[in-house]
């Protein structure tokens, strides 16, 4: 795991742990202001129905309410609704339909936990009391929850605005190349594949605090976001039309995001506007069934796919048709998720020429979709793997022969694939050897045969993924469709007593920013780890940021402070030079002193900062005194994390209990900073991407659209004793083209590892005759593939 | 939650008064289920009447043929005890399936068995074992107890004091966890007592119940393979998105075998 060590690559501990394990961490919750009232918010309980009236008489009479807001009242005011931040094109040209997301139903209930209305009040008490006295006059409508029927004529319309419910149709790579290579293929596997919904679960629920101060016309917003300052832009320039720079967002301490923290919501935007309305501050916390409901869900695909193969078992062409549920209104990046996060990912480790997406986004009555830990790229390997797998298994290859027939080799980098992205670099054979090692995959056999004696069936599965990270290329992102830039800013402050403050604009919850951030800058600057303070999450204190999601940012946001200190060491520099009295060029720079070269004058950055703050020895006409510098980094180029992971598991067939005996994971993350912090990131991949392989899984009633999975009851979370004690290791290929060489490691083990396990079991069972096995492969599904499977063999 | 009155006695009788008083008072021991209930505004009992502090609700005796539990007994004290491991293993075992450490510590063997939730463990204990349940007005026997869905032989206002579980030759329950709750999807508890084969099964019905083909198949011959061929009938069964009503009539046959077999 490496030394415990400061210095870049050193497995430092986690600085922030201290005060999270001693319960001294600060979250949203704890935030607690003068006067501050509570809001509850009324929630749908329909997942469609038209909405004649809202009496809410009672409600403003009951004790403790301060104001009771509807969908009205928003509208009264001119409040829009919350925007989508990327627009795809349909087919046809045409933009996708993009129907209006209002904070508070406008006429209409569209998912059960759809906002309706919000009370205030005195106390969380009085506000829940209160909102049961709302009385809303639903006219109950037909619901539709798969993507694949909303498509079809005659369902109940989610927007009426939107035909059969289609979002988009959109498309990537060249069909003509892609179906001739299906003309003339030896074999063709295919598979229809179901990418089960998932939700996010943080151990934080959303919360947020808003308050307006009159005095200086100013909105303090306290709330549980992955980007504040993106949460900002969007709340001032898009929802509440207020001026940005009378806007603060804080995210302080956040217990998790997961993607689902990413996108403005409608609580926080309505309590910010709400603060004035009632002048006093207003906190609202989620309660866990809120977050059930309505926290963004993500995956929810469900996809045709199939690959042509040559007689050599070399993939020569791939078709994809895939439909993705979208929930009943657009989120922040919903629209991006299925397609450019996606489509463009299919190509994974592997050569095939020739490749054709297909995608068609649907409105549902379910909970909006979007970006969830891996967001659109373990869809894209669940296809991958799962098709090459099968293929192997059609063509008698072993799984290892046909990915490594298949992979692209090392020396073909840069690799331009047929579905838009440039991959600069990698080594998957590397990986794949490292993990059969450590995997034992030699001694598998062995091992299968013993659990065949006590009845069990064991099984392995291979994944080899890829995955974009580091997003992204502010001009790609904007010719795709994205309306945002994505680049991130930083800032290095050199205190006068070589203490230094870095402000970042990527927020941490979970991550270890403030640990490995700070090793980048003790390592560069040669200040001791312990000066260094990690600042995020505050539009106030860090100049700007695009956030934390898509493993960006140590590749993106460390970059922009790799940038920043540059420009603090050029100018150190330059102030050595005036205190040693010598010439600029003749001043060398090495872990934090600068020397005269070929003498033994020198001075400590500690030094030139205090002239810089204290500058009566200092070149004041060519140089500014202090020493604080600022960085914006726009990447040229994703970075490409990809990995091996080998699952073997042991069925029980007399109840389809899978259990998860061995897992490998070695991954390709570019340079490591701290190597305990991406082992750990690795092993919480993995817990969620073996979650939905095997527990997790919403489901929503199809007649009544009710959330069935609505609690823990019924919703599987991985936990410690569904999990094997991980073997994981790295392979890595520094990233050419960000200045740290790091590629992210925050989703690779959610991207990866959902098919090995779903193609261990299927190894484990064809014995037994099964051939295939929907996520989450609960003991329910495995018994009755089992049961299926005989009951052909009988048949 | 919404708002109630909070009552703390210390004897039976006082908790039994105060229950009497008013039309929406509940008892409330360990709260594991309860206050889930209250938190989620699905239950509004007006009294709250905590049984915490009524000491001769609490403890366990064990003589050569009962084990007798005080109904205000944590799950952890039954499943960490030497002596109802060493009477009933298979008592202490389910004990110690149940739940987490947190739920162990704090939800009483009374509050479970009062509540029958058609997918808890010890009803399939009371039943499976033939204990009696003591209340402050009678007691009753196992097969009178559980009457549907969260539903039991209880009085409004009557309160368990104890259940007294005969020492069996040999019994084993063996559970099947819902992947989610970690409640039984399905348990069999099977014993084998001085009045012949009880067999109880839990998860799989709206509460528990008897399965009396397999007892007398099991009577003739204490084997797994005995029982090998008797199914339960599916129809009766809970279904829900965890188990088809086939899939726990598998579970059933499945459990009790592996019941049978580790039974001591
Ligand atoms: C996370 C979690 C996991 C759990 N897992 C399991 C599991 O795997 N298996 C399982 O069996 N259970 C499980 N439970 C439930 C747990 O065992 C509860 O403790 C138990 O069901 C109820 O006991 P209690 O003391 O908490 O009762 P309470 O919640 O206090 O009361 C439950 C009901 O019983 C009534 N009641 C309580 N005591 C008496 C009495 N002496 N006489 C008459 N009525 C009474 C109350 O009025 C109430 O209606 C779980 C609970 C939680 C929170």
């Amino acid at each position: 795991m490496g030394e415990p060590t400061t210095k870049i690559g050193g497995s430092t501990r986690r600085s922030e742990d201290k005060r999270f394990l001693t319960g001294q961490g600060r979250y949203t919750d704890d935030i607690n202001m003068a006067g501050q009232t509570y809001a509850c918010f009324v929630r749908s309980p329909h997942a469609h129905a038209r909405i004649n009236s809202i009496d809410t008489s009672m409600a403003r009479d009951a004790d403790g309410v301060l104001a009771v807001f509807t969908g009205e009242d928003l509208a009264n005011d001119g409040i829009g609704g919350l925007p989508c931040g990327w627009q795809i094109h349909d087919v046809s040209g045409e933009p996708m339909a993009e129907p209006p997301h209002p904070l508070l139903a406008q006429g209409k209930a569209r998912y059960v936990g759809d906002h309706v209305a919000v009370v205030i009040a005195e106390t969380k008490q009085q506000a829940r009391d209160a909102a049961e006295l709302v009385d809303v006059d639903y006219d109950m409508l037909d619901a539709v929850i798969s993507p694949a029927k909303a498509l079809e004529s005659g369902q109940p319309l989610v927007h009426d605005e939107v035909p059969d419910n289609r979002c988009y149709t959109w498309e990537l790579g060249d069909s003509g190349a892609a179906d001739e290579a299906f003309e003339r293929a030896h074999h063709v596997t295919s598979l229809d594949l179901v990418n089960n919904r998932l939700i996010p679960n943080a151990l934080e629920p959303r919360a947020a605090v808003a308050s307006y101060s009159p005095g200086e016309d100013h909105y303090t917003l306290y709330t549980t976001s992955q980007n504040p300052h993106l949460a900002r832009l969007l709340l001032s320039a898009f929802v509440l039309n207020l001026p940005e720079h009378k806007v603060r967002v804080v995210s302080p301490d956040v217990g998790g995001g997961f993607g689902s923290k990413i996108y403005p919501y409608a609580e926080e935007a309505t309590l910010t506007w709400a603060s004035k309305k009632i002048g006093r501050p207003i906190k609202w916390t989620a309660e866990r069934v809120e977050s059930f409901l309505s926290d963004a869900h993500g995956r929810d695909h469900v996809t045709r796919a199939e690959m042509a193969l040559d007689t050599d078992g070399r993939f020569i062409g791939m078709r994809v048709d895939t439909k993705a549920n979208l929930g009943a209104y657009l989120s922040t990046f919903a629209s991006a998720v299925p397609t450019i996060l996606y489509a463009t990912l299919l190509a994974g480790q592997y050569t095939t020429p020739a490749i054709h997406a297909r995608v068609t986004a649907v409105f549902t009555h379910t909970a909006p979709v979007d970006a969830y830990r891996g967001a659109g790229r373990p869809e894209a390997t669940y296809v991958v793997e799962r098709l090459v797998s099968q293929a192997a298994r059609d063509m008698g290859l072993s799984q290892a022969e046909i990915r490594r027939r298949n992979f692209i080799p090392t020396d073909a980098f840069p690799y331009q694939t047929p579905v838009a992205l440039n991959y600069d670099v990698g080594d998957y054979d590397a990986t794949l050897t490292r993990a059969e090692e450590l995997a034992d995959v030699a001694g598998f056999e062995g091992r299968r045969e013993e659990a065949q004696k006590r009845g069990k069936y064991r099984g392995i599965g291979y994944s080899t993924y890829i995955e974009a990270c580091g997003l992204a290329p502010s001009n790609i992102a904007g010719a795709l469709g994205a309306r945002a830039g994505l680049y991130e800013a930083g800032e290095v402050r050199l205190h006068p007593t070589g203490k230094v403050t870095v402000f970042t604009g990527s927020h941490s919850h979970g991550q270890g920013h403030e640990t490995t951030f700070a090793q980048i800058v003790s390592d560069r600057l040669g200040i001791p780890f312990d000066d260094v303070d990690v600042v995020h999450g505050d539009t106030d204190r860090s100049a700007f940021g695009m956030g934390t999601y898509g493993s960006r940012s140590l590749a993106v946001g460390g970059s922009a402070i790799v940038k920043a200190m540059d420009k603090i060491i050029d100018k150190s520099r330059r102030i050595a030079a005036h205190m040693l009295e010598a010439a600029e060029a003749d001043i060398e720079y090495d872990d934090g002193t600068f020397r005269v070269a070929g003498t033994d004058k020198s001075l400590s950055m500690a030094e030139v900062a205090f002239s810089a703050y204290v500058p009566h020895n200092y070149p004041l006409e060519q140089l500014e005194p202090g020493l604080d510098e600022s960085a914006f980094y726009d990447p040229t180029n994703f970075t490409y994390p990809a990995g091996s992971h080998i699952c073997e598991v042991e069925v029980d067939p007399d109840t389809g209990r899978v259990e998860i005996v061995n897992f490998t994971a070695v991954d390709d993350f570019g340079n490591v900073i701290n190597p305990m912090i991406v082992e750990g990131q690795v092993h919480g991949g993995l817990a969620q991407g073996i979650g939905q392989a095997l527990l997790e899984g919403a489901v929503y009633d199809a007649e009544s659209g009710q959330l069935i999975t609505g609690t823990y009851m019924d919703y599987t979370m991985p936990r410690a004793d569904d999990l094997p004690s991980f073997r994981v290791d790295t392979c890595n290929t520094p990233c050419t083209h960000n200045p740290l060489g790091v590629k992210g490691c925050g989703e690779a083990g959610a991207i990866g590892s959902p098919p090995a396990v779903i193609d261990a079991i299927i190894d484990a069972l064809r014995p037994l005759g099964v051939t295939d096995l929907e996520m989450p492969a609960t003991p329910l599904r495995v018994w009755q593939a089992i049961q299926d499977a005989q009951g052909r063999q009988v048949a | 939650m919404y708002a109630f009155g909070y009552h703390r006695p210390t004897t039976i009788d006082e908790a039994v008064t105060l229950l009497g008083q008013s039309e929406d008072a509940s008892a409330i021991a360990g709260g594991q289920t309860l206050l889930q209930s209250l938190k989620q505004r699905l239950a509004q009992p007006g009294e709250l009447v905590d049984l915490g502090a009524i000491k001769e609700l609490s403890g366990i005796a064990v003589d050569g043929r009962t084990v007798v539990i005080g109904a205000l007994t944590k799950h952890n004290e039954v499943a960490l005890s030497s002596e109802v491991r060493k009477a009933v293993p298979a008592l202490a075992d389910l004990a110690g399936a149940i739940g987490d450490h947190q739920v162990r510590n704090v939800g009483t063997i009374g509050g479970s068995v009062a509540n029958s939730d058609p997918a808890a463990d010890y009803p399939a204990a009371v039943l499976g074992l033939g204990a009696t349940v003591e209340t402050n007005q009678r007691r009753i026997a196992a097969d009178d107890f559980f009457i549907d869905l969260f539903e039991t032989a209880l009085e409004p206002g009557e309160l368990i004091k104890a259940i007294h579980f005969p020492v069996p030759k040999r019994a084993a329950y063996v559970k099947f966890a819902q992947p989610a709750s970690r409640y039984a999807l399905a348990g069999v508890m099977v014993a084998e007592t001085g009045d012949g084969v009880r067999l109880a099964v839990t998860g799989a019905g709206a509460c528990a119940f008897r399965v009396p083909a397999m007892e007398q198949a099991l009577a003739g011959d204490f084997s797994a393979d005995a029982i090998k061929g008797v199914q339960v009938d599916a129809d009766e069964l809970n279904d829900d998105i965890h188990g088809t009503p086939a899939y726990r009539a598998h579970l059933v046959n499945v459990l009790a075998r592996r019941a049978v077999e580790a039974a001591r």
